[in-house]
């Protein structure tokens, strides 16, 4: 009896020990990488944006289907065509305790611009951000920049004071955080609905409810766990085993298990993000190649051997399972700008791009690197291994140096001097418009004027400068479509890319867990509401 | 000599060989024998994989995407092309599984002969010298001892790949694997020498030997060695076993032979992404592969220690 009552006291006891568990709701979640910094600006990379949403918070933003918001601004207004007034809210508090103010967004917009920051060419299209009043600032562009509030989605607010405290004025790259400015990279003070509670990079994030927080926010998650794991068919068995709530990528092939596993589902839907290879057009000898004393990269037609060698349906059935859109463009369809008539993939054809080689002087074939991040896209580092195989058929070597994102883009960056001969890239337009894609990947590099920073292999053509100049400011959609057809035409004739494809967005949830899929494929933890 | 003797020479080997208890005991062994035929049909598809596996797997020219994911040939949409199915890339597994079994073994070869080379000088210095020089050697080897090897062997690697520039990794891996292998492997044949040697080194041979005025390292050579060598050869065919076993385990983490020309353990690790969408062959033809492989030569292990052990005769 005595026993009994201990028993019953017991379990009563373990009851109630987990009543308040009913109001902690914990969110776990895995990528498949880590966030290279906690610095908002050292990277303009999507997952680790995305990460960062989570305690960043920008002026505008977009909800779940991808409608622009106000975040920190609660209204905005184009005064003339270059100046746009955005009216800030009030009462935001940083994490640490400090207001948000106009010298905050002032200080964001100069920091954007410092030289460890991956945000010049968002940073370069303002030319003054002017005071108004503590709540009310005058952003300047050079040019008139209808896409302005788009670009906003992903500079991060940062405040003034705390930086200046801590000697983080200046943004610091991957590269370089660890030794200088290291102290953003590590520490974050933004207004979002989360603060991180503890940071182990490469093994945990914990992150918990910023109880100051401005919004009333959908989510009902109090603390959030990230882990990331790099191995996929670990992270989808973390999901179905119930460990995890959420997992992303989930490699193609797995849908149908994950489906059938019970509490656990595949969440699919189109990405705008465009995978593409890159190829190295401007130094005068390809720093990984067989090819001494040239770069036959500058040959319009090694390039378009290339393209022609590469065969974008075997790539789709057999390593994307199906699950992708095979390109021609470097636009998805769901970004302004797009134009289906243009989206004519190269065809495959193997004799053809023999024939160009040998044209070309290349006809015993030659060996190359090709740079490749393996934990970044979906399937990244096999669809460089099955390029490598279809280049092997027309007398192509290519080596594929695969390895984690965070070296490779340390070494192909444009910080790193772009030490690459080919490299494979996705891009998915922050601002969801063709002009983000112009004046990042496909106008000629210009370091003075922000632009062109993620055209790695430096492909240039001086005519297209000027129609993504027009591009950006046309206001008016018919005659931007066709500037931005002819823009599109010039670089299709050059070959200056190769795209390869979209990929799908390819996520798995527990049941029960509600979240957006985002096309640009972010996870926004105020979206998201466990049971 | 003349063609006559020494026709006479090898048929008088062997003679001896066919009358000798080892060849008695293996014909005794039908379990014995199947061991001996599996890793010889291993060593030789090994061996002659680049003449006899029937596709080139690591020849980029020759493999084709759309055949990538083709099941077993017994299975629905096999092809009668490849055997054991192909991998995500197209490439036949069991050419794969072939020339990622002359990396294994050739990894697992290299790295017991080196591992042999230490343990063995190490053993005779240690136990022919002995003093401070012995209980030095013996200290190291207890110390290693209570560490289990394929930690050891983690560490070694970690800590080549730290030192060296990232470029040279897929060059040097292969001999970097050598390396730790046989550095954690050494201590066995080192304290088994020890012990042999210690109990030569009393014996009459060896001091007549000494009196003669024979050179230290000749007599730890010539006559020393060889009646230490028998123990010797049977934690050497057992630590095969244990080297591919941790070449394997090795690879899989990751830290192993690049993919580029994958091991056994790699196809695994390569495979295991495949598990759960069905791709079963891609992951379990090597695991089994190497399996089998392991068992072979640790049965073979087992009955030469056997045969070699004369209270068991």
């Amino acid at each position: 009896m005595q026993f009994r009552k201990i028993l019953l006291a017991a379990v009563a006891t373990t009851a109630l020990a987990f009543v308040p568990g009913a109001d902690a709701k914990t969110f776990r979640y895995a990528f498949q990488g880590d966030a290279q910094s906690l610095d908002p600006h050292g990277l303009n990379e999507t997952f680790t944006l995305g990460f960062l949403s989570t305690v960043y918070e920008t002026l505008t933003a977009y909800d779940g289907d991808m409608n622009l918001v106000p975040q920190l601004a609660t209204s905005w207004e184009v005064t003339s065509p270059t100046v746009w007034r955005f009216n800030l809210r009030k009462g935001v508090k940083f994490h640490d305790g400090g207001d948000l103010t106009a010298d905050d967004v002032i200080f964001t917009w100069k920091r954007t611009l410092t030289e460890g920051s991956d945000q010049k060419v968002r940073g370069g299209l303002i030319s003054d951000v002017r005071k108004v009043d503590e709540h009310t600032v005058d952003i300047e562009t050079a040019t008139p920049t209808p896409t302005l509030a788009r670009e906003l989605t992903n500079i991060y607010i940062m405040d003034k004071e705390w930086a200046e405290k801590n000697d983080a004025v200046e943004a610091a790259s991957p590269k370089t955080a660890g030794r200088e400015n290291a102290y953003a990279s590590q520490n974050e003070n933004g207004t979002g609905p989360f603060t991180v509670a503890e940071r182990e990079p490469d093994v945990k994030t914990i992150f918990k409810r910023f109880d100051k927080h401005w919004g009333n926010l959908k989510t009902n998650v109090t603390e959030v766990i990230f882990t990331p794991i790099s191995q996929d068919a670990t992270r989808v068995a973390a999901l179905i085993s119930g460990e995890l709530d959420l997992v992303y990528p989930v490699p193609v092939q797995d849908w149908d298990r994950i489906n059938s596993a019970p509490g656990a589902k595949a969440l699919a839907g189109p990405e705008a993000r465009t995978i593409f290879l890159g190829m190295d057009q401007w130094r005068d000898e390809l720093l990984y190649s067989s090819v001494k004393g040239k770069n036959p990269f500058k040959d319009a037609r090694v390039r378009a051997a290339f393209a022609h060698a590469i065969d974008l349906d075997a790539i789709k059935a057999k390593v994307m399972r199906g699950a992708s859109t095979p390109s021609g463009l470097m636009l998805a369809p769901q970004i302004a700008g797009y134009s289906k008539d243009l989206n004519n993939p190269y065809a495959y054809d193997p004799d053809k791009s023999k024939k160009l080689l040998a044209e070309a002087g290349y006809g015993d074939g030659f060996s190359l690197t090709l740079d490749c991040p393996n934990n970044r896209y979906v399937n990244d580092e096999k669809i460089c291994q099955a390029a490598a195989g279809m280049l092997a058929k027309v007398g192509i070597k290519v080596d594929v140096f695969a390895q984690p994102k965070s070296k490779y883009f340390a070494k192909v960056s444009t910080q790193n001097d772009n030490d690459t001969s080919m490299y494979l890239l996705g891009w998915t337009p922050g601002s969801m418009d063709v002009s983000n894609v112009l004046d990042n990947l496909i106008v000629c590099m210009d370091k003075e004027a922000n632009k062109g920073q993620f055209n790695y292999g430096r492909y240039c053509n001086e005519k297209i400068t000027p129609i993504a100049n027009q591009v950006r400011e046309e206001t008016d959609p018919a005659k931007r479509q066709a500037l931005v057809d002819s823009a599109f035409k010039i670089l299709q004739d050059d070959v200056g890319y190769l795209p390869l494809h979209q990929q799908p967005l390819s996520w798995g949830v527990r049941d029960g867990v509600t979240v957006a899929q985002r096309a640009d494929n972010v996870l926004d933890i105020r979206s998201v509401v466990l049971p | 000599m003349d063609p006559l003797s020494l026709r006479e020479n090898v048929s008088d080997t062997y003679v001896r060989f066919r009358d000798s208890d080892i060849y008695y005991s293996f014909r005794r062994s039908p379990l014995t024998i199947v061991a001996a035929v599996i890793t010889v049909v291993f060593v030789g598809a090994a061996v002659f994989a680049p003449w006899v596996a029937p596709h080139h797997p690591f020849d980029l020219t020759t493999i084709d995407l759309l055949d990538a994911f083709t099941p077993p040939v017994w299975a629905e949409g096999g092809d009668s092309r490849f055997l054991l199915g192909t991998d995500d890339q197209g490439r036949d597994m069991l050419s794969t599984i072939m020339f990622g079994a002359r990396i294994s073994l050739g990894v697992g070869f290299a790295s017991v002969i080196f591992a042999m080379v230490i343990g063995v000088s190490l053993g005779l210095l240690s136990g022919y010298v002995g003093g401070t020089t012995d209980s030095i050697i013996m200290r190291i080897a207890d110390i290693q001892l209570s560490f289990p090897a394929i930690l050891i062997a983690l560490l070694i690697d970690g800590v080549v790949r730290g030192i060296l520039p990232r470029d040279m990794h897929d060059e040097v891996a292969v001999y970097v694997l050598i390396f730790a292998i046989g550095v954690s492997g050494w201590v066995q044949y080192a304290r088994t020498v020890r012990g042999s040697t210690m109990v030569e080194k009393n014996k009459e041979y060896v001091q007549a030997a000494r009196v003669m005025g024979v050179m230290p390292w000749l007599i730890m050579l010539r006559h020393v060695l060889p009646n230490a060598m028998g123990p010797v050869l049977v934690i050497g065919t057992i630590h095969l076993a244990v080297a591919i076993i941790t070449e394997a385990t090795l690879s899989f983490l990751g830290v192993g032979v690049p993919p580029t020309s994958p091991s056994l353990g790699t196809l695994i690790r390569v495979g295991n992404d495949f598990l759960f969408s069905g791709e079963w062959w891609i992951t379990v033809f090597p695991g089994i592969g190497l399996a089998v492989l392991v068992l072979a030569v640790n049965l073979l292990g087992d009955w030469l220690r056997d045969a070699l052990n004369p209270k068991l005769r």
